[in-house]
């Protein structure tokens, strides 16, 4: 037994072992694992239409996209200029209004908080955006977070205008 | 343990006995020395087994009516309070149930606090005891979402949505929990699924709990080791058992005016709208046994550190015996740490008031004072305490002091002799 330390062939067999039940338990257990995410017919969903020709300014709608409710608001210029005029200096997630809004009379964002996914309310807050209930996040009328447990700014789904009266959200 | 050895007197028992010795369990479960000092405070545990039996039975009834689906589950709940026979009675029974269950195990924790009955060599127990509690959170938390109403659905969004504050992972995790994009379908009845799991493993670790409970024995209110079985310990049944049935009985009264009197008092009318996913209710509030965590949780202005912080203050009390570092375990004779007892709970209760308050000005701001406390109890008052504060005389055994007069120094140790 003079070379006790020296790792042996069985030593080998041993790791090589491990090795190859570590990944076929892997492979065994991440079906159990992955069948809790989203499924097919979960992501299936994953755009649908919206005819906004009925929204006048100042009005928005709330519509559903995969399960969470999505803001299209016809801003008013004046909201527009308040979004605008914002010195992004002083905002917590710096975004320009022109980067969420590309036709800026229409913000078409997730209508979910960034803190805990509550649905802020409409025209509330200091900023005369949104306002969250459940922990007080103030949103401005680009749905930027402006005051607040909130960490960014409400998400703006991807979406693209199939013609002048249709948006078509994911 | 004391058990001597255990012979059935019938010759089928015997010989059954000596195939599985369920007899030998059952004689050590009856002859189990206990501390003949133990008062009503220690009758919780009793109570707590009693709870967990009922929601397990009313809640295996109520699956059998209840459905797991989103367009249905709502009115499935109501058609178990209309239709089905005494289905009311059940539903209420496993509602305030679990209220009532959070009520014993309140009890029974701060019973362990004011007694030290976390010290050496009970840490196993008291570790085993807040995995329990931490799973009847869980059990609890997603119960609540299974009848589908409003306060079900944004309380799930809300305590799912804790994980997106994971970095880099949190979204993928959200989903992950979710099964989709939003609390769905697939929530629901992973929930359902999870909901009715989970009870059997809490009943799996009760059964640890006292097993782990029977290798050092109870401890009792002076807090000193005792000699089992000796003229300070009296046999778990009769004497024990009796007084669990009375604590019992007093406990079913209050739990009876709850079930029969006020069902929906300690609940939210909001429940008894159906989950909208459109509209968030004006003021969400978890149930009132989970407040003084969500209170911890609103008071860190930061998304990050405020859900490390509600977790923080479950795991300071799982590592609490090694924050403690007096040897004394009683606060009978710790004159100084049972007044910071006190302070404790009069902080947790001014917490659970400020959860059920809006997070905003004074509320706010007594809400971060209550939860800096909070630390500064278990992570600096104990530690140091422990170390300087001058206990009283402890006595030798529980008899004595009482039986032969006061308690005389022959009686008694001083601390510092034992230290």
């Amino acid at each position: 037994m003079a070379d006790e330390n020296k790792s042996k062939r069985r030593d080998f067999i041993f790791t090589a072992s491990y090795a190859l039940g570590a990944v076929g338990v892997g492979a065994t257990v991440w079906p159990l694992i992955d069948q809790m995410n989203p499924d097919a017919s979960v992501k299936a969903l994953a755009s649908t239409e919206v005819d906004i020709s009925s929204i006048d300014r100042g009005q928005s709608i709330t519509v559903l996209w995969r399960g969470k409710p999505v803001f299209i608001r016809r801003r008013t210029e004046e909201e527009i200029a308040k979004a605008k005029e914002v010195n992004l200096k002083e905002l917590k997630h710096p975004e320009k209004d022109e980067d969420r809004a590309k036709n800026p009379e229409w913000l078409v964002m997730l209508g979910v908080c960034t803190h805990l996914g509550c649905v802020p309310l409409g025209d509330k807050g200091e900023y005369g955006g949104w306002f969250c209930p459940c922990h007080g996040s103030h949103y401005d009328t680009s749905g930027r977070i402006r005051k607040g447990p909130a960490p960014t700014n409400m998400e703006i789904p991807k979406y693209e205008f199939v013609n002048s009266n249709t948006i078509k959200i994911g | 343990m004391s058990d001597h050895e255990y012979t059935p007197k019938s010759k089928l028992g015997k010989w059954f006995n000596d195939r599985l010795p369920i007899l030998t369990l059952g004689n050590h479960l009856t002859e189990y020395p206990t501390p003949k000092n133990l008062n009503y405070w220690w009758t919780f545990g009793g109570i707590l087994t009693f709870c967990l039996i009922t929601q397990i039975i009313t809640g295996i009834i109520l699956a059998m009516h209840y459905v797991a689906h989103a367009d249905l589950a709502f009115g499935s709940v109501e058609h178990i309070m209309r239709d089905v026979n005494y289905g009311w009675l059940i539903r209420y029974v496993h509602a305030n149930g679990a209220s009532m269950f959070f009520l014993a195990v309140y009890i029974h924790i701060f019973r362990s606090l004011y007694y030290g009955s976390y010290k050496s060599p009970r840490e196993v127990i008291w570790i085993i005891g807040m995995i329990i509690y931490f799973l009847m959170m869980a059990t609890a938390f997603m119960g609540y979402v299974l009848p589908w109403g409003q306060m079900s659905f944004w309380g799930a969004t809300v305590i799912t949505n804790l994980f997106s504050a994971i970095p880099f992972f949190g979204e993928a995790i959200t989903n992950w929990l979710w099964g989709g994009y939003a609390v769905d379908n697939p929530t629901l009845t992973r929930f359902f699924s999870l909901h009715y799991l989970l009870p059997f493993l809490i009943l799996g670790l009760v059964v640890l709990h006292i097993w782990a409970l029977h290798v050092p024995g109870n401890n009792n209110p002076i807090g000193i080791d005792i000699k089992k079985p000796s003229n300070d310990t009296v046999p778990f049944h009769p004497y024990i058992v009796i007084k669990d049935l009375f604590a019992l009985l007093i406990f079913l009264i209050i739990f009876a005016f709850f079930v029969f009197f006020s069902p929906n008092i300690l609940g939210h009318a909001d429940n008894y709208i159906e989950a909208n996913p459109m509209v968030t209710p004006a003021h969400i509030v978890p149930e009132w046994y989970l407040l003084p965590f969500y209170a911890i949780l609103r008071s860190v202005p930061d998304k990050l550190l405020g859900v490390i912080a509600m977790f923080a203050a479950i795991f300071v009390l799982v590592i609490l015996p090694w924050l403690d570092t007096s040897k004394v375990r009683s606060a009978v004779f710790r004159p100084i740490y049972k007044q910071f007892y006190w302070f404790l709970v009069a902080d947790v209760l001014i917490l659970g008031y400020m959860g059920a308050m809006p997070a905003e000005g004074t509320y706010l701001l007594i809400a971060r004072v209550a939860t800096a406390y909070y630390f500064i109890h278990f992570l600096f008052i104990l530690p140091f305490l422990g170390k300087r504060e001058k206990t009283l005389d402890i006595p030798m055994n529980i008899t004595d002091p009482v039986l032969g007069g006061s308690a005389k120094p022959s009686m008694t140790r001083e601390q510092k002799q034992k230290l």
